[in-house]
């Protein structure tokens, strides 16, 4: 069929596209954003309805996917993985609910955390939920994981977690597209009480699910993603996940690899596969990118005795990301190296765009609070958190979305005095909202500054669902309109910033400042530029 | 045949459009291509590279071996440094002398270029004043592409093709400077290789 150059995020999307979905659903997050990018640039996707629009967070996002599938469509939601952890409540719950139309959870992991807090693996969560689980070895295979994701998701009325990592999901390769497929029609579940989670009900569900577990671990042995490749080498059985097997490939191009290999795409882990592997080898090397997680459930199949060796013992490193070299390194292979980092070369970390307006809600702030001293900043995730970074060394924390306006209530509770929040317009429509009534419903004493970029700009600019609405949401949960402050953060203003912010850091409740000027990454943005004047902020 | 680049800069220098034409370049021959890139947080003015690889048989890794790049392409002199340990004895290390400074350490250029010359095989040329003499500063890159397709199992007409698909919406003059960009850039190593 047709060949397409896509980068592994675009193959799931495509996958989906032809798979027949009817919606996407998510929240924008590294690596995972250009998944519903591409949806949405699909004309094919507009010609036949696809739902692409950005929801406010991952949790909505999950519920809405969830929504569609019990109306009978196929949908999809993509994340990133501390997305997964916003979702997680709604995500866990669809195992037990399971579904009626296919529903694919994507979740892209950040090993090495290229732009992540932490690199948390989702295949703990697809364990947890006990649903069938797929991580692609390269573009073709997450094209066809997703196209067929939905069938082995509407074969066990249960969600399918696709797992990639930043790697695949930023990396482009050709991908041959499969037939494409029609959308479901509207249709109700055959049991109008299977999405009713009451304790009677979900304790039922809850045993099916169990039951499956057996039925759902014979797919993963049947599965085409998971391969056993002999050899005549038993000293060493190799198990590999999903691109893991590249790595372990790439050592093996102009020679023969004797070892026998399981390469697993499809999970639960395949009992059988793994069984002979154990039997037949003295010992077995897992190369997973991620956390040790097949590793460590092997050390469970301990009745074959077999050693295994891995990420927990030092073979391969317990953190980061893979790459050919460390695989080599674990399989004694010799590597040649030669050149090295000439000393002079200096690091260059990413930093606040020149003319951003954060820089000079910043140097503001930093002005502002003087008299309170250092320390008593917390921060949000957006492009404003490079404000921790000098030469500016404005805020204190960075956690989780949401965790500014929180984390200040809770400092503040404690006694601390000038205490401030820092959070972006897409984070506070994704989680600051209910902090702010924490705050507001004890008038507790923080000054909240919502630095208003009208874009959600670290993940590259998609549309920020506070556009226009920030005032209004503040008013509505009861923050004093007296103080809520507008400004435009210019270095010809900053005495009126300065003051500003002095008046409501000595306010003894809730106040929130609102340093608002336009994104400097979003100029060519036609679109953002005409909302913005029919909403009166240009 | 397999020609393994590393692309170097800067967040916004633009290495993925350079990316984008080699990529188009190769799928007119058939062969086989595989390139990581970096989006997220580093593309806000940190360092950034691309793994870029083409061969005729497929391709198993999406990030090439240290030791192993036929090319270091670089558009910042201070970043085609940093990946030497990924070059391959012998490779060639080609790169924009113009510095991008957005950091209050950034060395002295002269010992850059120094380092640079180190290298056995270099090609070292300023691509923004090459490409500001033919009026168009942004296509600074695409003369480092130029400088660089010598290196490359690929036909120089094959490279123009890709000029063609990847600039072809923006109009037949965007694609005429970048074809001349191109030219410029080959022209530069081969009277200096
Ligand atoms: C739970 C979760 N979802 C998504 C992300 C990815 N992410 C990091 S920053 C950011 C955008 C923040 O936008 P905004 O608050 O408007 O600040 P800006 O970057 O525009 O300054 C996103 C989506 C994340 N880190 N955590």
């Amino acid at each position: 069929m047709q060949k397409l150059l896509l980068l592994g995020d675009e193959a799931i999307a495509q996958g989906a596209l032809d798979g027949g979905i009817s919606g996407i659903y998510a929240y924008p997050g590294t690596p995972s954003t250009e998944i519903t990018e591409y949806v949405q640039a699909s004309k094919f996707a507009k010609e036949n309805n696809i739902h692409s629009d950005w929801s406010v967070n991952e949790k909505t996002a999950m519920e809405a996917g969830l929504g569609m599938s019990y109306a009978g469509k196929r949908s999809m939601v993509c994340m990133k993985h501390v997305g997964l952890n916003v979702a997680a409540d709604a995500f866990i719950n669809s195992s037990i609910t399971g579904v009626n139309g296919g529903l694919i959870v994507v979740s892209a992991d950040d090993p090495s955390m290229h732009s992540s807090q932490n690199e948390q693996d989702s295949r703990f969560y697809g364990n947890f939920a006990m649903i069938p689980m797929l991580e692609p070895v390269n573009q073709q295979e997450a094209y066809e994981m997703a196209y067929y994701g939905y069938e082995l998701s509407e074969k066990f009325k249960l969600p399918v977690l696709l797992r990639v990592t930043t790697r695949l999901a930023h990396s482009r390769a050709g991908v041959e597209t499969l037939e494409q497929k029609p959308q479901n029609d509207v249709s109700l579940p055959s049991n109008l009480t299977q999405f009713v989670l009451l304790p009677s009900i979900a304790r039922k569900q809850y045993k099916t699910l169990l039951s499956n577990q057996r039925s759902i671990e014979e797919a993963s042995e049947e599965s085409i993603f998971n391969k056993y490749t002999d050899g005549s080498d038993k000293t060493l059985g190799i198990i590999t996940t999903g691109i893991a097997n590249n790595y372990l490939m790439e050592n093996f191009q102009d020679t023969e690899l004797n070892h026998p290999v399981l390469k697993i795409g499809q999970y639960p882990i395949p009992r059988k596969q793994i069984n002979k592997m154990l039997k037949e080898c003295d010992k077995v090397l897992v190369i997973e990118e991620g956390y040790p997680i097949v590793e460590e459930m092997l050390k469970g199949y301990q009745e074959a005795g077999t050693p295994i060796i891995g990420r927990l013992d030092g073979t391969l490193p317990r953190d980061g990301e893979l790459n050919p070299n460390l695989v080599a390194n674990a399989l004694g292979l010799e590597t040649i190296l030669d050149g090295s980092i000439p000393e002079l070369v200096k690091n260059r970390p990413p930093s606040m765009c020149v003319g951003c307006g954060h820089i000079d809600a910043y140097n503001a702030l930093n002005e502002a609070i003087i008299p309170y001293g250092v320390g008593r900043v917390f921060a949000d995730i957006g492009c404003y958190t490079l404000g921790a970074l000098p030469p500016y060394n404005a805020v204190n924390s960075c956690v989780d979305m949401g965790a500014s306006i929180t984390m200040a209530k809770g400092a503040a509770d404690a006694g601390m005095v000038g205490v401030v929040a820092v959070i972006g317009d897409s984070t506070f429509t994704h989680s600051g909202i209910t902090g702010l009534i924490d705050c507001v419903s004890e008038n507790t004493p923080v000054t909240v500054i919502i630095s208003d970029n009208f874009t959600t700009g670290m993940t590259g600019g998609q549309d920020s669902k506070a556009l226009g609405k920030i005032e209004d949401i503040c008013k509505g949960v009861g923050v004093d309109p007296d103080h809520i402050r507008v400004f435009k953060p210019l270095k010809k203003n900053m005495e009126e910033m300065v003051q500003i912010m002095k008046e409501e850091l000595e306010y003894k409740g809730v106040s929130v400042i609102i340093p608002r000027r336009q994104c400097v990454q979003t100029m060519k943005n036609k679109k953002l530029a005409e909302q913005l004047i029919s909403l009166n902020l240009k | 045949m397999k020609t393994d680049i590393i692309l170097a800069g800067v967040g916004g220098q633009g290495i993925l459009s350079i990316a984008a034409t080699i990529g188009m370049s190769a799928l007119h021959n058939n062969l086989h291509l595989k390139q990581a890139e970096v989006h997220g947080m580093s593309q806000r003015g940190g360092a950034v590279q691309s793994n870029m690889r083409i061969s005729d048989k497929p391709i198993a890794s999406d990030l090439i071996p240290m030791g192993g790049a036929d090319i270091i392409l670089s558009v910042e002199p201070m970043e085609s440094l940093r990946y030497l340990p990924f070059l391959k004895k012998g490779g060639w290390l080609v790169t924009n002398t113009t510095p991008f400074i957005n950091i209050n350490n950034y060395p002295e250029v002269e010992e850059i270029l120094a380092e640079i010359k180190k290298q056995e095989k270099h090609i070292a040329l300023d691509a923004d004043t090459i490409a500001s003499e033919f009026g168009s500063k942004r296509s600074s890159n695409i003369v480092m592409l130029g400088a660089a397709t010598p290196f490359f199992d690929i036909s120089f007409e094959s490279f123009e093709e890709g000029i063609r698909q990847f600039f072809g919406r923006k109009g037949e003059d965007i694609v005429n400077v970048n074809l001349q960009a191109l030219r410029a850039g080959r022209d530069f190593t081969e009277k200096n290789r």
